[in-house]
């Protein structure tokens, strides 16, 4: 199982990478796509969208199942991943490179709330 | 969990096991729609052994068959020729689907699904009382003499069965679809549930892990459910449990060629069937949109509104596509509204069989 240790997780199995301009990279796992199984349709929010925590922001779909992805924390769309949308395998195939969408967080506080990699490791494998 | 005799040769092949009505069976070995691809380009195999093969022997098994099924087996007059048809409720639901094989007038192989098959054995010893018919039941998937059943379907799934079991060549190549032929053991059909050409072969349990060996080394590559189901959608075959259950006529499910009402024969199910004439329209949707159809969406069209059985996201077509029941004034080519989440989104009506042979037909 890749979980990698420089990334915030949540019990939704999103990914969320802090990147140095401040915004917020959000992804879905590697834990997550496996059990989805191969992507065919991603619907990405509108940019400039406010969202709060735990909020339902993006659609990912396998040939199998829909599932919803949520925002890790409150904030505003400030751009969306046009290249999943066009190739969801993306996904599949490297879920930590292809991020989803990026965030203004309300405030940057609220990622403290976050699992840590060891803490979402404890969550996957309890399941 | 109930395991198939291939269960192992599926964990060593790196399989993703699912619960499936109460059989541990693959979803699939990596991607599902490379598998998907692979049966329509070239060769995949698929375990079915969880379905039920049950032999019906006796003098009275075809007065038997020809009560309990809406088709008829009177048709059956060549060794080795299969019928697809539905077993009924007194209500006219179906109680399940399934292929019986015509061995000679005294034996029939019929093949059942796999959750339905205890209800199916038990409605059949029922009926066989009711009707005091001298016939034996006797199912074959688990005992001493149980069997086991690989679909190996795809353009080239003949010529790689024929590498791996040379001494059924003569017999097999020649057979036209949906017939069988007996060689030794092996009961090899040119059937299937992916619009492919293939065989689905039935063979004595203890065999079918080395089978399954050397149809791998042959390059015939493992499939599980997942492209399963999104080849019978495709083929635009019922899933039943899903497009059709005890409380659907079969007649509402598209199935109306499997029934036989213009015989004078009598089968379970014909009075209701007669009674209550078809209600809705069975087709198929093909999304105009970017998103996946699903069971259980309504569809809205200018007669009325009806549902989505069947819906997935088709890897051949690059489209979303769906089995609908419609109203019955829905003529094909015309479009519709899905409601998709918060969305409608147009689709159009087509006839349910979206790829056949590697070609795509709506």
């Amino acid at each position: 199982m890749n979980i990698p240790s420089d990334l915030k997780y949540t019990r939704s199995h999103e990914w969320v990478r802090s990147e140095a301009d401040g915004m917020l990279s959000i992804g879905i796992t590697d834990h997550a796509q496996e059990l989805l199984g191969d992507l065919v349709f991603i619907e990405l929010p509108e940019v400039g969208r406010e969202l709060a925590a735990e909020q339902e922001a993006a659609v990912v779909e396998s040939v199998k199942a829909a599932a919803d992805v949520y925002a890790p924390v409150a904030g505003s769309v400030v751009e969306v991943n046009q290249t999943v949308v066009d190739a969801p395998e993306r996904v599949n195939q490297d879920p930590y490179t292809a991020w989803l969408f990026k965030m203004r967080p309300a405030a940057a506080s609220d990622l403290d709330a976050l699992l840590d990699a060891a803490a979402y490791q404890q969550l996957v494998e309890a399941a | 969990m109930q395991k198939t005799v291939l269960n192992e040769s599926h964990r060593q092949g790196g399989a993703r096991m699912v619960d499936f009505g109460g059989w541990e069976m693959p979803l699939h070995y990596g991607s599902q729609i490379e598998e998907h691809h692979a049966v329509r380009r070239d060769a995949g195999m698929f375990d079915v052994s969880h379905m039920c093969a049950v032999d019906v022997r006796g003098s009275d098994a075809r007065a038997f068959l020809r009560r309990l099924i809406a088709n008829n087996v009177d048709r059956l007059t060549v060794p080795g020729k299969a019928l697809y048809s539905a077993m009924l409720n007194e209500a006219g639901g179906v109680i399940d689907d399934l292929i019986v094989y015509y061995l000679d007038d005294s034996s029939y192989r019929v093949v059942v699904n796999a959750g339905t098959a205890d209800k199916d054995l038990a409605w059949m010893a029922a009926r066989l009382g009711d009707w005091q018919l001298g016939a034996t039941i006797t199912p074959r998937r688990a005992g001493a003499d149980a069997l086991a059943m690989i679909a190996v379907q795809g353009p080239h799934a003949r010529e790689k069965v024929g590498q791996v079991l040379p001494e059924c060549r003569s017999a097999c190549a020649p057979l036209k679809p949906f017939f069988a032929a007996l060689v030794g053991d092996y009961l090899i059909a040119s059937t299937g549930y992916t619009g492919e050409d293939g065989y689905e072969i039935t063979l004595p349990a203890e065999q079918a892990a080395s089978l399954w060996q050397a149809l791998a080394e042959a390059g015939v590559r493992p499939c599980g459910l997942g492209a399963r189901d999104t080849l019978r959608l495709e083929a635009g075959m019922n899933l039943y449990g899903q497009d059709m259950d005890e409380t659907v006529s079969p007649l509402d499910a598209g199935l109306a060629w499997t029934v036989d009402l213009a015989s004078e024969r009598d089968f379970v199910g014909k009075a209701a069937l007669l009674a209550r004439p078809q209600q809705v329209q069975f087709l198929g949707l093909v999304l105009l949109e970017r998103g996946v159809l699903r069971a259980h969406q309504e569809v809205r069209t200018a007669h009325g509104n009806g549902q989505i059985t069947s819906g997935t996201f088709s890897p051949t077509m690059q489209q979303s596509i769906a089995l609908a029941r419609l109203p019955l004034a829905t003529a094909v080519g015309e479009t519709v509204q899905v409601a998709v989440r918060d969305k409608l989104l147009s689709a159009r009506v087509v006839r349910p069989a979206f790829v056949r042979n590697g070609h795509i037909l709506v």
